[in-house]
C-alpha cells in the first residue's frame, strides 16, 4: 500500500532544504548559543587511569578571578544519581558511574571537578589551580588479561567480566570435526575514536520562575535525553525541554547520556545561571565514547567447495571503564550478525564484555555490525585461500537463494528480503572483475603488488521492534495541515546531517500533491515534538519515515471523508491523486486539497461526525528489523618498498530498499565507506600500559584527509522491505559496515606473494612492510 | 586589553579585546559571526578557515590582535546582494555537505584554491583541501562541488 | 583552547623587536606566523608571560638574490617560498620542502623563521637548510651572527638561538647548477615527516658527482647529514646502481634513530634508505 498514486518527489534527486542556512554560515549549532547571564564550565579530568582520589583541593581555584563555584563529586552526591545503562542483558554487572568521580577514578579523562566562572577563559585559568592528589592503583588495558582476573577495574565487582552472552545453534563441534577444511584466526577490530567534527557542547538553562529546565545539547536523541535527565535528577519530565539544534555529526558518539549533560542541568538549577560547556578536541578524545575494540578468536569449518559448515567464535568486547548508555548492547549485535549473508547453520559464539581502564566504548557508526562483517568476510577469504577458489565463488555458494526470503539465520534473525546474487553480479560487472584479475596477474609477474578485495554484507537496521530494543524501537510523528494548506511534520527522528528535512518533505509532499517547499519538517526540540526515540541504527526512513507515512495516510483518509461528504459520494469511491479529490471516474467534479483544508478549518460545512481540523499523530512500531545488503570491491596498490597502501578504486552496489532521495542515499554511502576505509587503513586509538591514550589528538590520530581517498563508484539494486510501507531499509551505516573488510581483503590479496593470510587493522605502512619481511602479525 | 580595527566582510569595526583572544573567538563571540567553527586546537581540522587579506587562514591559529588592520572575509560575507557565491551554489547542488559543520571552512578553502587555480584537477582539489577535515561526505561530493563551481566561475568570467 | 594570559607587544620595527626582546628576554616568546607557537599556547604546553609579535616587521619578509646567495627573510611564509620562482630556479628542494609543510592554510601563515626557531625534529625545513648548507642569521643585542645550519639545531626543540635573539633571515649559498629535491614519507595525521630527505647533487658534464649534500629530518632529535651516503656518491660516476648501493648506507652514520607510533627504528632506517634514494634520484632528474 503506497500512500500516493504517482510519486513525484519520492525517488527524486532534489536539493536539500536544510542547506541554505548551512552554506551561508547562518545555522545555529549548540556552541553558537549565547544566553543572558550565561556562565562557563570547565571540567577537571583525571590524568590517571586508575587511582584513589586522596584529596581534591579546590580552595585555590575558588579564589581565582571570575569563579562562581567549584564543584566536586561529593558536592553533588545527593543530587545526581549514577548514569544509567539501557540494556536487556541478564545479570549485567553495573558499577556506579557518577557524573563527577567519587573516591576513585577508572580512566584517564574521567570528570572530577567542575569549575564555573563568568568567562570561559576564567574557568580554564581557574581549573589549573585545582589540585588532585592521586594514589595510583593497578591499571589493566588488555582485554584478555582483564578477562582473566585481577587487577580489577572495579574492585567491588570482583571481576572485570560484566556479562557473558553465549549463543549456539546446530552442532558446530560435530561439523568442525567433519569439515575437510579447518581454519583458525585471531581477528581484532581495533579501538576507534568517532571524531564528529563538531565537538560536544551543552547549554543548560534552568528557569526558576517556570521551574523548567531547557537543555540544549549536541545529541542524536533529545527525547531519550529528556527522559533520562528527569530520572537522574528527579525532575518532572514535563518540566524539561531538550533541544538538539544543528548537530555537527554524531556517528553514534552523540547517541548517549553524558556526565556533562546531567551535570550542567543540575548546576544551572543550583547556581541560578545559564551554563555552557564546550568540549575541546583533546578533551573529547578522552571523554566522548570510543568505538569497536573487540577481539575475536575464530574457528572455521568448510568443505572443499568453499561451503561454510561451522563457525565458532569467542569474542571479547573491551567496554572501557564504565557502561555508557548502550555499551554492553553493541557487541550483542556482532553476535547476531556473525552469519552474515550466508546459510551456515552450525554456529557457536561466546561473548564476554570486559572492563578495562580506558574510555568507555559504545555505538560508533555500524555499532557491532562492522565487527561481524569483518569477521565473516575475512573468514570467506580465508576459505577461498584454503580451497583455492575465487572469493566471489565462495560467497556465491554460501548465499541463500533469492526466493528463500524471509530467511531465518543460524542466530535467529529473519532477514526481511534480499537478493545477494543480484548485487554481487552487478558489482562483478561494474568493477570489471575479470579484467582486474587479469591486470593483477600481469602486475604480479612484474613484481608489483595489487590487491582486489570483495565483501558481500548484510546489516541489521531500522532499529527496531521494541521487543528487541532496550528503550523502545518505535518512532513518533505528527503531521499538521495548516489553514493555508501548508504542512508541518514533527518527527521524533533527530537528524544531524542525514537530510530528513528534505526526504520527509518529499514523502509528505507526494501525499497531498504539494511540493517539498510546502512542507516544514520540525525536529530536535521536545517542546515542539512530543515524543520520539532518535537517530541511530539507520532507522530514520525505515521507522521515522514509516511513522510519517502513517500520518500521511490518516490525513488523506480524513480528507477523503470530507470530500465524500461534500461530493455526496461514498468515501471508498473518492480518489485522492495529485492534490485533487474526486469520485472515481468523475475528475471534473474534483475538489482541490485546499478546498478540503478550508472546509476542515472553517468547519461550517462539516457534519457532526467529522471533527474540525486536519492532522494526525502516529507511533510506528516495526514488526521486524530491516536488512540492507550489498557487495563492495576495493582495489589497492601496495608500495613494496615502503608498505604504503593506496586505495585505487572502490566499487559498491548497495540495496537499501526503496530510495526516497538518491542523492542523499549516495551521500550516506560515500561518508560511510570513508569511515570504513579509515578503520582499515588509518585510524587506531592506542593506549599504553599505564592507560594513557597515546593517540590523544588529531596530530596523532589519522582521520582521513581528502588526499587519502579516491572517488567512489556507486550503484544499487532495489529490493523493497516488507517491514514498512515505504519499502525502505536504511543506509546510514551500510558503507562503514561493508568497506573495512573489502579493503583488508584487498590488502591481504595484494600481499599473497608473501604468504600473508591475515592482517590486523589499520594496514598502516609499517605493519604492511613488516608483513612483507615475514613478520606478519 | 588591546584596541584593534579590522574590516570584517567589508565593514570596519574597532573593538577592545583580550590579547589572548583568538581570531575565531573574536569572530564568533565579539562579531557574533558563528559561521567559522572550532573543531580542534591543533590546526588540523580547518573548520575555522577564513580569508585574511586574500589568503585562507585557520582563524583558530591567529590572535585577533595579530590581525589588527587586516581585512577578513568569512562565510557570511560570500553571498552578495542575496546571491549565493558559485561555491555555495555548487555545494548545495552537488550535495557537498551533510551535517554542515565543516562546510564554511571547506568553502573558504575551496575559494582560495580556485583563486590560485581556476581549473584544478581532482588531485589538485584534494590537495588544496588537505587542511579541512570532513567526516560526513567522504569528500566525494565536495570534490564534485568544487569542480562544478570552477566550471560556473569560468563561465561567469567568460560571459 | 584558550591560552594563558600574556602581555602582548607588537614590534614596530626590527630594532623595536630587539629592544622588546632585550627587555623581556627569557619571559618572552616571539610570535611570527604563530603556527608552531599558538597550538602550544592553546594546549597550555607553554605559557609565556610576554608575546612579542614581529609579524608587522615588513623588512623581514623579502626573498632576494644577493651577494650572500639566496636570502629568505625570516617572515617569508611557506607559501611564499614554495611559490617563489627565484627559489624554484636554484633551490628546488627548498621550494619542495616548503610546499610539503602542513596544508594550504598553514603554509599561508607559517614562516621559515618561526619553523626553524621551533626546531621540531620532524619539520621539513631543517632538512633543506642543512642540505643547502644555509646560514641562519640571528640578531641580538650584540649584533648579528650567522649560524651554520649544522650548528643551529642542537636537539629536540632546541636551537642555538639565544633568548634575546631574533632570526632575521636565512642565507642559502648558490648551488652552482646543482639539482635538488625534497622527498618526504609523511605521518598521515600530522603531515610531519616520518622521514624527509633533502638532496642536493651536482654532476659534471661526464655525469660524475662533483658535489652532494643529503640531509634528513624525522630520524633523530635534529636534522642529520647522511655523510656515509654522500661519501659513497662523491667524486664517482653517477648511475642508478651507484645510487642504489649508496642509499643502502644512508643510515650508516646514525647511531640512534627516533621511534614513534608510525615507525620503529628498523622501519625508519629502511624508510630513510628509500627516501634518500628517491630524493637523490629526483635531484638529478
Amino acid at each position: 500500500m503506497s500512500p500516493v498514486t504517482v510519486p513525484k518527489f519520492i525517488g527524486a534527486r532534489i536539493k536539500r532544504k536544510e542547506d541554505p542556512r548551512l552554506i551561508t554560515g547562518r545555522a545555529t549549532y549548540t556552541d553558537d548559543i549565547v544566553l543572558p547571564r550565561m556562565a562557563y564550565v570547565k571540567i577537571v579530568r583525571s590524568t590517571e587511569a586508575h587511582a584513589k582520589l586522596q584529596t581534591v583541593n579546590v580552595a585555590a581555584a575558588k579564589l581565582r578571578p571570575g569563579v562562581i563555584a567549584v564543584i566536586t563529586g561529593e558536592d553533588v552526591k545527593d543530587r545526581i544519581a549514577p548514569l544509567p545503562v539501557a540494556h536487556k542483558i541478564a545479570d549485567l554487572k553495573v558499577p556506579p558511574h557518577y557524573a563527577l568521580a567519587r573516591g576513585e577514578v577508572h580512566h584517564v579523562g574521567e570528570a572530577i571537578v567542575a569549575v564555573i566562572a563568568e568567562t570561559a577563559a576564567q574557568a580554564t585559568d581557574a581549573a589549573e589551580h585545582v589540585v588532585v592528589d592521586y594514589a595510583p592503583l593497578p591499571v589493566v588495558t588488555d582485554v584478555e588479561k582483564a578477562a582473566g582476573g585481577a587487577p580489577f577495574v572495579h574492585a567491588d565487582l570482583g571481576t572485570n567480566v560484566a556479562f557473558a552472552f553465549p549463543l549456539k545453534a546446530g552442532d558446530p563441534d560435530a561439523q568442525l570435526a567433519r569439515a575437510p577444511v579447518r581454519l583458525k584466526q585471531r581477528i581484532m577490530n581495533q579501538r576507534l575514536i568517532p571524531v564528529a567534527i563538531e565537538p560536544r557542547c551543552v547549554v543548560a538553562d534552568y528557569d526558576a520562575g517556570y521551574q523548567k529546565l531547557t537543555l540544549t545539547s549536541t545529541t542524536q536523541i533529545p527525547h531519550l535525553l529528556r527522559l533520562l535527565l528527569g530520572a537522574v535528577l528527579s525532575l518532572p519530565e514535563h518540566k524539561i525541554r531538550v533541544v538538539a539544534p544543528e548537530v555537527g555529526g554524531g556517528f553514534g558518539s552523540k547517541l548517549n547520556f553524558y556526565p556533562e549533560e546531567v551535570l550542567l542541568a543540575h548546576l544551572s538549577q543550583r547556581l541560578g545561571r545559564p551554563l555552557k560547556w564546550t568540549e575541546t578536541r583533546t578533551e573529547g578524545f578522552l571523554s566522548t565514547i570510543h568505538g569497536r575494540d573487540q577481539l575475536a578468536d575464530v574457528e572455521i569449518g568448510a568443505d572443499q567447495d568453499g561451503r561454510l559448515l561451522a563457525l565458532k567464535v569467542r569474542l571479547w568486547q573491551d567496554l572501557g571503564a564504565y557502561h555508557q548508555l548502550l555499551t554492553p548492547v553493541i557487541p550483542t549485535l556482532t553476535v547476531l550478525m556473525l552469519p552474515g549473508c550466508y546459510t551456515v547453520k552450525d554456529i557457536e559464539v561466546h561473548l564476554e564484555g570486559v572492563f578495562t581502564n580506558k574510555t568507555p566504548t559504545d555505538a560508533y557508526r555500524g555499532a557491532g555490525r562492522p565487527e561481524a562483517t569483518f569477521i565473516i568476510e575475512r573468514a570467506m577469504d580465508l576459505i577461498a585461500d584454503a580451497t583455492g577458489k575465487d572469493p566471489a565463488e565462495v560467497r556465491r555458494i554460501n548465499f541463500p537463494p533469492a526466493n528463500a526470503f524471509p530467511f531465518v539465520t543460524a542466530t535467529g534473525l529473519a532477514y526481511d528480503s534480499g537478493n545477494y546474487q543480484g548485487s554481487l553480479d552487478k558489482l562483478i560487472a561494474n568493477a570489471g572483475y575479470a579484467a582486474l584479475r587479469k591486470e593483477q596477474v600481469a602486475k604480479r609477474a612484474k613484481g608489483e603488488l595489487m590487491g582486489i578485495g570483495l565483501t558481500t554484507y548484510v546489516e541489521v537496521c531500522g532499529l527496531g521492534p521494541s521487543a528487541a530494543m532496550p528503550a523502545g524501537g518505535w518512532e513518533a510523528c505528527e503531521l499538521e495541515v495548516r489553514r493555508s494548506g501548508k504542512i508541518v511534520v514533527k518527527t521524533g527522528s533527530s537528524p544531524h546531517g542525514q537530510g530528513e528535512e528534505t526526504t520527509f518533505a518529499q514523502i509528505a509532499a507526494d501525499g497531498f500533491g504539494l511540493t517539498p517547499d510546502d512542507v516544514e519538517v520540525v525536529h530536535g526540540d521536545t517542546d515542539a515534538v512530543a515524543e520520539g526515540i532518535g537517530t541511530f541504527g539507520s532507522r530514520n526512513q525505515a521507522v521515522g519515515g514509516a511513522a510519517l507515512a502513517r500520518c500521511v495516510e490518516t490525513v488523506r483518509t480524513k480528507a477523503r471523508r470530507i470530500a465524500a461528504h461534500l461530493l455526496e459520494a461514498s468515501v471508498d469511491d473518492i480518489v485522492f491523486a495529485d492534490g485533487k479529490l474526486f469520485p472515481k471516474g468523475v475528475p471534473a467534479k474534483a475538489k482541490t486539497f485546499m478546498d478540503i483544508v478550508n472546509v476542515a478549518y472553517l468547519a461550517d460545512q462539516l457534519p457532526q461526525e467529522i471533527e474540525p481540523g486536519l492532522s494526525a499523530v502516529h507511533f510506528f512500531e516495526p514488526t521486524n528489523f530491516t536488512f540492507p545488503f550489498g557487495a563492495h570491491l576495493a582495489v589497492v596498490d601496495v608500495d613494496q618498498e615502503t608498505g604504503k597502501v593506496t586505495l585505487r578504486r572502490y566499487v559498491a552496489v548497495d540495496d537499501c530498499g526503496k530510495i526516497i532521495n538518491p542523492m542523499i542515499v549516495e551521500g550516506q554511502l560515500h561518508g560511510g565507506i570513508a569511515q570504513g576505509v579509515a578503520q582499515a587503513l588509518f585510524e587506531e586509538a592506542i593506549y599504553d600500559a599505564n592507560g594513557q591514550l597515546v593517540t590523544g589528538e588529531l596530530m596523532d590520530y589519522a582521520v582521513p584527509k581528502a588526499t587519502f581517498l579516491p572517488s567512489w563508484e556507486l550503484d544499487h539494486t532495489v529490493t523493497a522491505s516488507p517491514v514498512n510501507v515505504l519499502g525502505a531499509k536504511g543506509v546510514g551505516e551500510a558503507g562503514t559496515i561493508a568497506s573495512a573488510s573489502a579493503i583488508m581483503n584487498a590488502v591481504v590479496d595484494a600481499l599473497k606473494p608473501f604468504g600473508v593470510k591475515h592482517m590486523d587493522m589499520p594496514a598502516k605502512s609499517e605493519r604492511v612492510w613488516r608483513a612483507m619481511q615475514g613478520g606478519a602479525r | 586589553m588591546a584596541t584593534i580595527t579590522l574590516t570584517i566582510n567589508g565593514t570596519r569595526r574597532t573593538d577592545t579585546v583580550d590579547p589572548r583572544l583568538l581570531l575565531v573567538q573574536y569572530l564568533r563571540e565579539v562579531c557574533r559571526l558563528t559561521g567559522a567553527h572550532v573543531g580542534c586546537e591543533t590546526s588540523i581540522c580547518g573548520a575555522c578557515t577564513v580569508d585574511i587579506d586574500g589568503r585562507a587562514v585557520k582563524s583558530c591559529t591567529a590572535l585577533a590582535v595579530q590581525c589588527d588592520g587586516s581585512s577578513v572575509t568569512t562565510i557570511e560575507g560570500l553571498a552578495t546582494d542575496g546571491k549565493l557565491h558559485p561555491l555555495q551554489e555548487a555545494f548545495w547542488s552537488e550535495h557537498g555537505l551533510q551535517c554542515g559543520f565543516c562546510t564554511p571552512g571547506m568553502i573558504m578553502s575551496a575559494r582560495a584554491l580556485l583563486a590560485a587555480d581556476r581549473n584544478p584537477s581532482e588531485a589538485a582539489i584534494r590537495h588544496g583541501l588537505e587542511g579541512n577535515l570532513c567526516r560526513c561526505t567522504g569528500y566525494h561530493n565536495i570534490v564534485r562541488a568544487v569542480q562544478a563551481a570552477a566550471r560556473a566561475m569560468g563561465q561567469e568570467a567568460r560571459a | 583552547m584558550i591560552p594563558s594570559a600574556f602581555e602582548y607587544h607588537r614590534a614596530s620595527s626590527l630594532s623595536n623587536a630587539l629592544a622588546l626582546l632585550a627587555e623581556h628576554g627569557e619571559k618572552a616568546k616571539v610570535l611570527a606566523g604563530g603556527h608552531s607557537l599558538l597550538p602550544m599556547l592553546k594546549l597550555r604546553l607553554a605559557s609565556p608571560p610576554h608575546l612579542i609579535d614581529v609579524g608587522g616587521v615588513a623588512e623581514l619578509r623579502a626573498i632576494a638574490r644577493t651577494r650572500d646567495g639566496l636570502v629568505i627573510g625570516a617572515l617569508a611564509s611557506h607559501a611564499d617560498v614554495a611559490a617563489s620562482s627565484e627559489v624554484r630556479a636554484s633551490h628546488r628542494g627548498l621550494a619542495e620542502a616548503a610546499a610539503a609543510i602542513g596544508d594550504m592554510q598553514v603554509r599561508n601563515r607559517g614562516t621559515i623563521g618561526g619553523s626553524l626557531a621551533h626546531a621540531d625534529p620532524a619539520a621539513d625545513y631543517p632538512a633543506a637548510v642543512l642540505a643547502f648548507n644555509a646560514e641562519i642569521v640571528a640578531r641580538g643585542p650584540k649584533g648579528t651572527r650567522a649560524i651554520k645550519a649544522a650548528d643551529f639545531f642542537q636537539g629536540l626543540f632546541t636551537s642555538a638561538l639565544r633568548a634575546n635573539e631574533l632570526i632575521t633571515e636565512v642565507r642559502f649559498p648558490e648551488t652552482d647548477g646543482a639539482g635538488s629535491a625534497y622527498e618526504k614519507f609523511e605521518q598521515p595525521a600530522s603531515g610531519f615527516a616520518v622521514v624527509g630527505v633533502c638532496a642536493q647533487v651536482r654532476l659534471d658534464s661526464s655525469k660524475t658527482v662533483r658535489a652532494v649534500r643529503l640531509a634528513a629530518t624525522g630520524v633523530s632529535d635534529r636534522p642529520v647529514r647522511l655523510t656515509a651516503m654522500e661519501n659513497l656518491l662523491g667524486g664517482k660516476p653517477w648511475s642508478d646502481q651507484a645510487l642504489e648501493a649508496a642509499a643502502r648506507q644512508a643510515d650508516a652514520d646514525l647511531k640512534k634513530v627516533r621511534e614513534d607510533l608510525y615507525a620503529k627504528e628498523d622501519y625508519r632506517r629502511h624508510l630513510l634508505r628509500v627516501v634518500a634514494r628517491r630524493a637523490a634520484a629526483r635531484a638529478v632528474a
